[in-house]
């Protein structure tokens, strides 16, 4: 039986191909998703991991807001770093001042922009006459004094940056030359994913981000043959208040947990992905399969005539598929990574992708041979078992292209089941808070059960083509008839093509909805023309709001601070504003109150949501604890209706200013003359230096920065379901092919009596469009109902959402199905019309 | 001389009622065949399937063409029909001549001239039998003549089965809408290769019956390519190939005469 088998793979060049190009398709779309996905997932883990490597304790900050008051920047002092770095078990002690610091590059442009651009101290001892441990000095020296840098070598590679340059920075809002007095070399996950690190001198790096003789975190190494448990018993004694030592072990632990959660949601997506790539893939080798035994019922009854038993029969398809899966996993394997690789190219043109290896993990090696090999048998298994019933009185009889004569009742009831199930899930996780539980099971049920009813919504939906199909007389009839003869079969290849839109449909009308209540929020909730922050949302000077003061054009600002306080124990974040104008900077929805009142004095605005949770009307009062540990007290005077831009407790900066522990805005908030124009836009900018790091946005920039983020979102999702778009071209194809071989008698004698080759071409070229449509629609329907169940959950928190449908892109969408059903076309209709017409009419 | 395998046709004289396409000047000929070769490969591997053949058609004539396995009937069939090239030589539908017209053309003429009756897949399973008998004409753009098709219809006994789809019909009854098809756009000519090769005796005999009344009341041309001497005694004349050349030709031929002139054939392919 191998034999036959064997021979039986090499006899039809043609079939093998199709076949191979199937599973070959299914096992690449898979091993590129698992490859493109672990290679992303890694990258960005090492991206955010810091380098423990010489930290064998650390101090810092405890978290635990066991206290009355919220744990402040944290301020280890010197004695402190002192006192470490004198514990018996300690080799030596550093400390860390460290925060946001923007670099720009020889053009003026921020460098590693979208990831985090840091600056730190280099911290040369007590005596500023030793060395740092943490960092390598590869060309030039450390930054000894204000005004020298040293960078890290990644940037200095990216820029071009050389030790004796001069580079243009910020850390809080005014611009900075500062002089390259080296570069370093650093292990930096950041750094590596694409982010800078700057070094300033202990005491510039201080007085930047914490103050003065403090730093944000203490490390500590251990002398040799001091472990880190002994050492951190030595460091439990020296914590000053508030502050907790950790091992290095236990820092990289958490950080690890810490990433894995961080990352666990987009791994989830990914997986998403690689299961739907699975779903597909599982889904084009089946039909192969089905396909490949109908069309060779006589030579598989010859077999049986001949005396070869139905295990026989079952055996030699199970082989042949063995042959093909082994042959088209490995191969599959190979066009997977590469599609992995092309995707992690594309996706890093964006600018949004960490750089990283090529990871090729056991598992997805294993799974794509699984996927080649088991599902490929596990496919031929039913046509298999099919074939082994064919009886051998079949090899006799000449026979018309098999129909499917099976009742498709009991698989249209399971549909409407399973259909039915999840349209009832999806409307029930739609009126509930968080139903995104209910509403990912419903959509799977429905799509499922949709998929099952395929075959029986494909009558009256190509039904309903017929008047445009009339347009092609005979041609269009008859193609209009082939695509539903056999349900199953145009379900079948209707269905890839269905996945792929109904995720890119429901993502795009969830994503529509999303930009369009941004933008209604930013046009509804700001009167001012401009907001300026920094480009992470890092604190910014309180010299940006006085240099904008002084611009003529510049009528009216407000700077915005956070302050944390606790307030009926909880930590709530505070935003002081500037009371006197801040009423023509926004346009709230008062509920009551107003921001009168608010200047100078000790009231207090709040979100009507906020105000609920808390049980405040105007005139209630509240306490406020702060950082410095002082309290305050606050009174009510207006509620507001919160939205996603502005919302909480806002105060007037007079009251909050004196409990920061560094005096920063998060923003500063402007109208000028005029309104927004480019000109006006221009000359702030200009008059804040033309900072890189400082951004000047007005409503559209800002409604455009957030859409910039869903765009590079959906741009990647585009990217992967384009791959679900090409496997569905290619299936299509297949199953035209063999339509098209099963047919040759028909379309010989369609030919004989008088169907020109054109005639023939689009008779096939109208089916392809008609089941292409056909899964487009079902597609582009399904997606759109996803799109309002989860938009209308999303609505619940986002006032402002509502349903937009993005007629332009389901147009595209549709039109794109319309095109795949062309292009998969076109080569089944040139092999349809070059048929020899003589073998329809040669007798067998 | 037996006459029992040839049953009585209605009444009603020959040409009666012939609204077909009109005679052309060229006399009676509807399909002529001169100097016709066929050959296929080239070198060691050549083979002659037809032989420099020359041979006429007439109009509103029953003719049957006859040979062993491999004697190039088939191949005359479809080289006269416009299915199948020749190597040189003339083939002629009416005044058109075949050799050289493109694909286009040709299949315009099968479409507007010819009619077809195919031993197998004569029908699209998707269409029901009236769709099926429209066919050559929806494909050609052109609406039936209605009392013609229904004269069709009447004729070949299907007017209950018009909705049925093929494999609700039997196979007589299928190959019954095929000769349907065949007539009801009127063509100068119908070829059928073994339209009778997949059907029982008695289906056959009703089959061919239709295609023998179809030439005497109405006047149309049929060519017919069969190995079974019953179905040729039904013809007016038959054709006999051997080797690719014609050997013989019998008018009125009964079932006994056909075999009878078949066997002489064999003796002499045994003996020469």
């Amino acid at each position: 039986m191998l034999r036959t088998a064997l021979r039986n793979v090499f006899a039809h060049k043609a079939r093998l191909l199709m076949t191979m190009l199937a599973v070959l398709l299914g096992v690449a779309f898979v091993a590129g998703t698992l490859v493109f996905t672990a290679t992303i997932s890694d990258a960005y883990k090492k991206s955010s991991q810091q380098g423990f490597t010489n930290v064998d304790v650390a101090i810092q900050r405890d978290d635990d807001d066991s206290d009355d008051r919220p744990s402040g920047v944290p301020d280890f002092t010197q004695r402190t770093l002192e006192q470490a770095a004198a514990l018996p078990g300690a080799k030596s002690a550093t400390g860390d001042a460290s925060g946001f610091a923007a670099l720009a590059d020889k053009d003026g442009k921020l460098v590693g922009d979208g990831w985090a651009t840091n600056g730190g101290n280099y911290y040369a001892g007590p005596d500023g006459k030793g060395t740092d441990p943490r960092y390598d000095m590869k060309r030039g020296k450390a930054p000894t004094r204000a005004g020298e840098i040293a960078i890290d070598w990644k940037t200095a590679d990216r820029t071009g940056y050389k030790v004796g340059d001069t580079a243009r920075m910020s850390v809080d809002g005014p611009v900075r030359d500062e002089k390259i007095t080296g570069v370093f070399k650093t292990d930096d996950g950041n750094v590596a994913a694409g982010g800078s690190l700057v070094l300033f001198d202990n005491t510039t790096a201080q007085r930047l981000f914490t103050k003065p003789g403090e730093y944000t975190k203490i490390n500590i190494q251990a002398k040799s043959g001091v472990t880190q448990a002994q050492l951190k018993r030595e460091a439990d004694k020296i914590l000053p208040r508030d502050a907790e030592a950790e091992t290095g072990k236990t820092l990289a632990d958490d950080e690890a947990k810490e990433i894995e959660n961080n990352l666990s949601g987009m791994q989830t997506a990914m997986l998403a992905f690689a299961g739907i790539a699975l779903f597909v893939g599982i889904f084009i080798i089946a039909n192969t399969f089905t396909m490949l035994v109908a069309q060779r019922t006589k030579e598989l009854a010859l077999m049986r005539a001949v005396g070869a038993s139905r295990r026989q029969v079952t055996r030699s398809v199970l082989i042949e598929a063995l042959l093909v899966g082994v042959v088209a996993g490995v191969v599959g394997l190979g066009a997977g990574v590469g599609i992995g690789a092309g995707l992690r190219a594309l996706v890093g043109k964006l600018g949004e992708m960490p750089d990283g290896p090529l990871i090729i993990s056991p598992s997805t090696v294993l799974t794509s041979m699984v996927v080649g090999i088991v599902v490929t048998v596990l496919a031929a298994w039913l046509p298999a078992r099919r074939a082994a019933k064919i009886p051998p009185v079949a090899a006799m009889g000449s026979m018309h292209a098999p129909s499917s004569t099976r009742s498709l009742v009991v698989r249209n009831t399971i549909g409407a089941l399973f259909a039915g199930a999840g349209i009832a899930l999806v409307l029930y996780a739609t009126s509930m808070d968080d139903g995104k539980a209910p509403l990912g099971l419903g959509a799977g049920l429905l799509l499922i059960g949709v998929f099952v009813l395929t075959p029986l919504l494909s009558r009256p939906l190509i039904a309903a083509s017929a008047p445009v199909l009339r347009l092609f007389n005979v041609s269009g009839k008859l193609a209009r008839q082939n695509a539903v003869r056999n349900p199953r079969r145009t379900a079948a290849t209707a269905s890839a093509l269905m996945i792929g839109l109904t995720l890119i449909t429901g993502l795009t009308v969830i994503a529509g909805g999303i930009q369009n209540a941004i933008d209604k929020m930013a046009s509804d909730s700001l009167k001012a023309d401009y907001t300026v922050s920094m480009a992470n949302f890092s604190p910014l000077s309180t010299d940006v709001e006085k240099t904008l003061q002084k611009q003529p054009e510049v009528t009216t600002t407000s700077a915005l601070r956070t302050v944390r306080a606790t307030v009926k124990g909880d930590v709530k974040d505070l935003t002081g504003v500037n009371g006197k104008t801040i009423g023509d900077l926004t346009s709230l929805d008062w509920k009551k109150g107003s921001f009168a009142g608010l200047s100078g004095g000790r009231n207090a605005v709040v979100d009507e949501d906020a105000a609920k949770d808390q049980g405040w009307k105007v005139g209630s009062h509240f306490t406020a604890t702060f950082q410095d540990g002082k309290k305050e007290q606050f009174t009510i005077s207006g509620l507001y209706k919160g939205n996603e831009m502005i919302k909480g407790i806002m105060v007037d900066n007079a009251s909050v200013t004196p409990h920061m522990h560094k005096v920063t805005d998060m923003q500063v908030m402007a109208k000028t003359k005029g309104g927004a124009t480019s000109a006006t836009k221009d000359s702030l900018e200009k008059a804040l230096g033309d900072n890189p790091a400082v951004v000047v946005q007005d409503k559209e920039d800002l409604s455009e920065s957030i859409a910039q983020f869903i765009n590079i979102m959906l741009n990647v999702l585009y990217g992967l379901l384009a791959m679900a778009v090409i496997v569905a071209v290619l299936g299509v194809i297949n199953t035209l092919a063999m339509s098209v071989f099963e047919r040759s008698q028909e379309i010989g004698m369609l030919r004989a009596i008088g169907l020109d080759r054109r005639g023939i071409k689009r008779m096939v070229r109208l089916e392809s469009l008609v089941i292409s449509l056909f899964g487009g629609v079902l597609g582009i329907g399904l997606g759109v109902f996803f799109g309002w169940a989860a938009g209308d959950m999303i609505g619940s928190s986002i006032d402002t959402y509502e349903l937009v449908l993005p007629w332009g892109r389901m147009a595209i969408f549709l039109a794109l199905a319309a095109v795949v059903g062309v292009l998969a076309a076109l080569w089944p209709a040139r092999r349809a019309a070059k048929l020899n017409m003589l073998a329809a009419i040669k007798s067998e | 001389m037996t006459t029992s395998t040839r049953p009585e046709y209605p009444a009603g004289g020959p040409q009666q009622g012939y609204p077909a396409a009109s005679p052309s000047a060229a006399g009676t000929a509807a399909a002529q065949a001169t100097d016709l070769s066929k050959v296929y490969g080239s070198g060691e591997t050549q083979v002659v399937a037809l032989d420099r053949i020359s041979v006429e058609f007439r109009r509103a004539e029953f003719t049957a063409i006859m040979g062993p396995s491999g004697s190039g009937k088939s191949t005359l069939m479809h080289c006269m029909a416009g299915l199948d090239s020749v190597s040189s030589g003339s083939a002629r539908i009416g005044d058109t001549e075949l050799t050289g017209l493109k694909d286009k053309k040709l299949t315009q003429l099968r479409r507007d001239r010819i009619g077809f009756i195919f031993q197998a897949f004569n029908l699209l399973p998707t269409l029901n039998a009236i769709e099926n008998i429209t066919l050559p004409m929806d494909i050609a753009g052109r609406k039936p003549d209605q009392q013609w098709l229904d004269r069709v219809i009447q004729t070949v006994g299907l007017s209950g089965r018009l909705k049925h789809r093929p494999n609700q019909l039997s196979g007589g009854q299928q190959q019954r809408v095929a000769v349907a098809r065949a007539l009801a756009a009127q063509p100068e000519i119908i070829f059928g290769d073994e339209p009778t090769g997949n059907l029982d005796s008695r289906a056959g005999a009703e089959v061919l019956g239709f295609l023998r009344n179809s030439v005497r009341e109405l006047g149309q041309t049929v060519v017919m390519v069969t190995h079974d001497p019953v179905a040729a005694s039904y013809a007016d004349r038959v054709v006999f190939l051997a080797d690719g050349r014609i050997v013989d030709n019998l008018m009125d031929p009964t079932a006994d005469a056909v075999l009878e002139r078949m066997k002489s054939f064999d003796a002499k392919a045994r003996t020469s």
